[in-house]
């Protein structure tokens, strides 16, 4: 049994370390509180601890004392709460001896475990180079090794020596203490190297230690829940098996016991069961909410289905009553009335982030959507093709494209995505599927659009791959995505984009990912192809410049809304806006910054 | 691509060397005491120092490990302290049990776990809230107290499997298969448990992937995007979990022969280990070893043939 099985997720180390906030430990507590699952757990642990402490005073037996007349008790008889076993022992008392055992184990198998990962952790995170490399190929070679069947290799040497033997076991189990310390003193030299040279009397090596005690409290009290649940099932597993010492009474030992004698005296095997499964449950759901609650990142907001289902039935009552009304103008190819688009919480709520957006884009016009990180622009690109996350919940207002809404109807929609309204993504390479050729997935996204056949399909990608000014196309179409540059994979994407004769190209930060000099190209790219084609594009951009080079008009967004919309030179000549106007001066600023450093 | 599968190899040599260099360190170093483990508690000081050098025990470790390599390379691992018969006899009729037993779950577990997972990551709602709270369920009972909770069921209450015992395949497929039922059941709970809610994870992440948002944006159908990008590209990450999972099973099978008196390797290794019978206990050991490194070897080529990355170098 290895700790993966118990749940660990191998993400919870790493990264998600540091985006652990740093809570006072006494919200923690209250927190925790809240959550039903993990106070039933404490409450259960804690219970156990209490027994383990005050057994020799509370257990109504001595644990081995026999009883002949006992022999095989039902439970609720002459005193035996639980019932008594084949030698006329009592089970509760043996159980509540047991839970002593239990909890040293755990105290045991936890401070050896943290105190060999975390400073070997520590050391190898510090130091790097060969240290780390040695240290972790030992961790990787422990860790891919049953920890149990060590345990029973070794009892040749220790014998039936329960404390050595999860002594042993904290060892076995140290890496993954390791692994979790030492990602985060990597990362945090890394992020403080540079601050940490000034500072002028204070060593780096307390620095790191600091910012990495803050930093890898979290995940490490996480791991440590999960590290004691396979603790206790390893521990009850050891004494089942019949390793342990036999003199003394322990879970695993009652257990084999009602086993051994399970034709006579069934019943017998539940306690036994019971008391073990549910003390790593505990362990569990106690380490779930922890992590729920210390690790911001895994808390996840979702939505109930019936709620999401409300939400999404009201925007369909408004658009069938015609709120959203459209009296278009004949050249509007796209047009966006009252779009809103909402997030889910943590508790069940929606949070808003775009807040009823209106947006038209003429045939063959490239509208610029300009306005910083965050302000909805993204999103309101990813509704026009259907392909918001997920979570993302569309609480009202209308995308008409040629006329007709998209968002009444989800088959118009699929209709039009990929056909009628292409996709150019931010950055290229992650946008390529890494497990197969460039060829394969171009012709299987043209295939699927517009069921060309196999060979059609390629000889148009072939001749648009030239287009878009790859030179040897055959050869790329060979190729996978990493082995081809960003630039390269830009225009791969332009050309998906494009395959299936679009009317409406939708271009979220094209450039954004892309070194200056093949930004221009680009862009200039981006700019044929809507000449010769016709072709209308919404370009989301942050950045001004781009606007200014290839958009007729442009609209400016801030916070979920749009706050002006004009044609370019105006805009450029005349922001009404004020934020326009400082959106102006700054990138003004940065121009200027840039032609002095050049 | 052949350099890969050449330094993976290098590397499982040198672990498997490390570990029985280490495992053996740890076993033999002590003499005196292997000697009286096997002479048992009355024998006089004088019969104790015989045995250790009968046994050999008083030579340099070192030593003793290099005799005991050397052997191993020819395919003798020693003989029992006990019953003299030696170490490859005694696994040659065990390890088709264990294997057995692993392989069934391990088959069985991606079967079930890759149909629960992905059905879970895609359509959410309840079947994801169920199969969440069967994880944890899954985790928390440990493979013992499943068997236990079968024999109860299956062999007592309603005797309609058999509660102990293996019968070879050699002696019937549909018997073989019989007998194994309930160790294979047990087994299967916690792993299908632990394994879909890790395949649910990883198409979870495959989903949110940029360039399955863009395979999307060009109208390319649900069903096909799923059947031919997704899985295909959670498939590295599966695998990962599938041999994390095998070396699960390897010590769940050691608690699953006991329970159902089946006898494998993890019965000899308890028999070897209790009894004091160290070049049994380390022959199983070695056998455990060489399948964590095969088990560890078949991940990395599968994996190295799935990822692009890899494979044309």
């Amino acid at each position: 049994m290895s700790i993966d099985q118990h749940g660990l997720d191998p993400s919870a180390d790493g990264t998600a370390a540091l985006v652990a906030e740093d809570r006072p430990p006494r919200s923690l507590l209250r927190s925790l509180l809240r959550n039903p699952f993990a106070i039933a757990s404490l409450a259960y642990i804690l219970l156990i601890v209490v027994v383990a402490i005050l057994c020799p005073w509370i257990a109504p037996f001595p644990p081995n004392k026999t009883d002949l007349s006992a022999v095989n008790a039902p439970p609720f008889t002459g005193g035996h709460l639980f019932g008594a076993d084949a030698s006329g022992r009592d089970i509760l008392s043996r159980l509540m001896w047991g839970s002593q055992q239990t909890i040293i184990a755990c105290v045991l198998v936890l401070t050896v475990a943290l105190i060999l990962g975390g400073i070997s952790g520590l050391i190898a995170g510090y130091y790097r180079g060969r240290t780390e490399a040695v240290a972790s190929f030992v961790s990787d070679v422990a860790q891919s090794l049953p920890g149990i069947v060590m345990l029973i290799a070794l009892y040749s040497l220790i014998g039936p020596n329960i404390p050595a033997a999860m002594a042993i076991f904290g060892v076995i189990v140290a890496p993954s203490f390791y692994r979790l310390v030492r990602s985060v003193v990597v990362a945090v030299r890394n992020e403080l190297y540079i601050d940490a040279a000034k500072v002028v009397g204070l060593s780096d090596a307390r620095i790191v230690g600091r910012h990495v005690l803050s930093a890898v409290r979290a995940p490490v009290i996480v791991q440590s829940a999960f590290v004691l649940a396979t603790a206790v099932a390893i521990l009850a597993g050891v004494d089942f098996l019949g390793l342990g010492d036999p003199s003394q009474p322990s879970w695993g030992r009652v257990l084999s016991d009602a086993f051994n004698n399970i034709y006579t005296n069934p019943a017998n095997v539940i306690w036994p069961s019971l008391v073990i499964t549910l003390m790593i449950l505990s362990f569990i759901l106690l380490g779930n909410a922890l992590r729920d609650t210390l690790q911001a990142s895994f808390r996840s907001a979702t939505l109930r289905p019936g709620r999401r289902r409300t939400l999404a039935r009201s925007a369909q009552d408004e658009r069938v009553a015609g709120v959203n009304d459209l009296t278009p103008p004949q050249d509007v190819i796209l047009a966006i009335r009252g779009l809103k688009i909402g997030y889910p919480t943590s508790n069940d709520e929606v949070r808003e982030v775009v807040h009823g957006v209106d947006l038209d884009v003429r045939k063959g016009e490239i509208h610029g959507l300009v306005g910083e990180s965050g302000s909805g622009k993204s999103q309101l690109a990813f509704s026009t093709l259907g392909i918001l996350p997920r979570e993302a919940v569309i609480l009202g207002g209308s995308i008409f494209f040629e006329g007709k809404d998209l968002l009444a109807d989800p088959a118009r929609m699929r209709a039009a995505r990929g056909r009628k309204i292409g996709y150019v993504p931010q950055e290229p390479m992650s946008n390529l599927d890494p497990s197969f050729t460039i060829g394969a997935q171009l012709t299987h996204g043209l295939r699927a659009a517009t069921g060309l056949s196999k060979s059609d399909a390629r000889t148009k990608l072939l001749a648009l791959l030239a287009r878009v000014g790859i030179a040897d196309p055959e050869r790329l179409m060979r190729l996978y995505p990493h082995e081809i540059s960003g630039g390269m994979a830009q225009r791969v994407l332009i050309c998906g984009a494009v395959a299936a004769d679009p009317e409406l190209i939708v271009a979220d930060e094209p450039t954004t990912a892309l070194d200056v000099t093949v930004q221009a190209e680009v862009l200039e790219l981006l700019r044929e192809l809507s000449r010769e084609r016709g072709l209308a594009m919404v370009i989301v951009t942050h950045n001004l410049g781009v606007v200014a080079d290839i958009c007729d008009t442009v609209s400016v967004m801030k916070d979920g809304r749009i706050v002006e919309r004009n044609d370019v030179d105006t805009l450029f000549a005349a922001p009404a806006d004020p934020y326009t106007r400082d959106l102006l001066v700054s990138s003004r600023q940065v121009e200027l910054m840039e032609a002095e450093d050049g | 691509m052949l350099l890969y599968l050449v330094k993976h190899l290098l590397r499982a040599v040198a672990v498997l060397l490390l570990v029985s260099f280490a495992t053996f360190a740890m076993m033999f170093s002590n003499g005196t005491g292997v000697a009286r483990a096997v002479l048992g508690l009355n024998a006089s000081e004088e019969q104790v120092q015989a045995k250790v050098a009968e046994l050999g025990l008083d030579r340099p470790l070192v030593v003793q490990y290099w005799d005991w390599l050397t052997g191993a390379v020819t395919g003798d691992l020693g003989v029992s302290f006990f019953t003299g018969q030696a170490v490859t006899d005694a696994l040659e009729t065990r390890v088709p049990v264990t294997l057995s037993l692993i392989i069934l779950t391990l088959l069985l577990t991606t079967v079930i776990s890759v149909v629960l997972g992905v059905t879970a990551a895609l359509y959410g709602g309840w079947i994801d809230r169920v199969l969440q709270f069967i994880a944890v369920l899954g985790a928390a009972i440990p493979p013992y107290i499943v068997a236990i909770g079968l024999v109860f069921a299956f062999a007592i209450a309603v005797p309609f499997y058999p509660a102990t015992g293996y019968i070879p395949a050699t002696d019937g497929v549909s018997a073989w298969l019989w007998s194994l039922t309930l160790p294979v059941t047990a087994l299967l709970i916690g792993s299908v448990a632990n394994a879909a809610a890790q395949f649910r994870g990883a198409v979870m992440d495959t989903l949110t992937q940029d360039y399955v948002r863009t395979l999307r944006s060009r109208g390319i159908r649900q069903s096909e995007l799923l059947f031919r990008h997704v899985l295909r590209n959670s498939a590295g990450p599966g695998l990962v979990v599938l041999s994390l999972l095998t070396l699960g099973l390897i010590g769940g099978a050691l608690f699953i022969e006991t329970v159902f008196a089946l006898p494998g390797v993890g019965q000899l290794s308890i028999l070897a280990a209790t009894g004091g019978d160290v070049p049994m206990v380390m022959g199983t050991v070695i056998f455990v070893i060489v399948l964590v490194l095969i088990v560890n070897i078949l991940a990395e080529l599968l994996g190295a043939l799935l990822n692009p990355k890899v494979r044309i170098r």
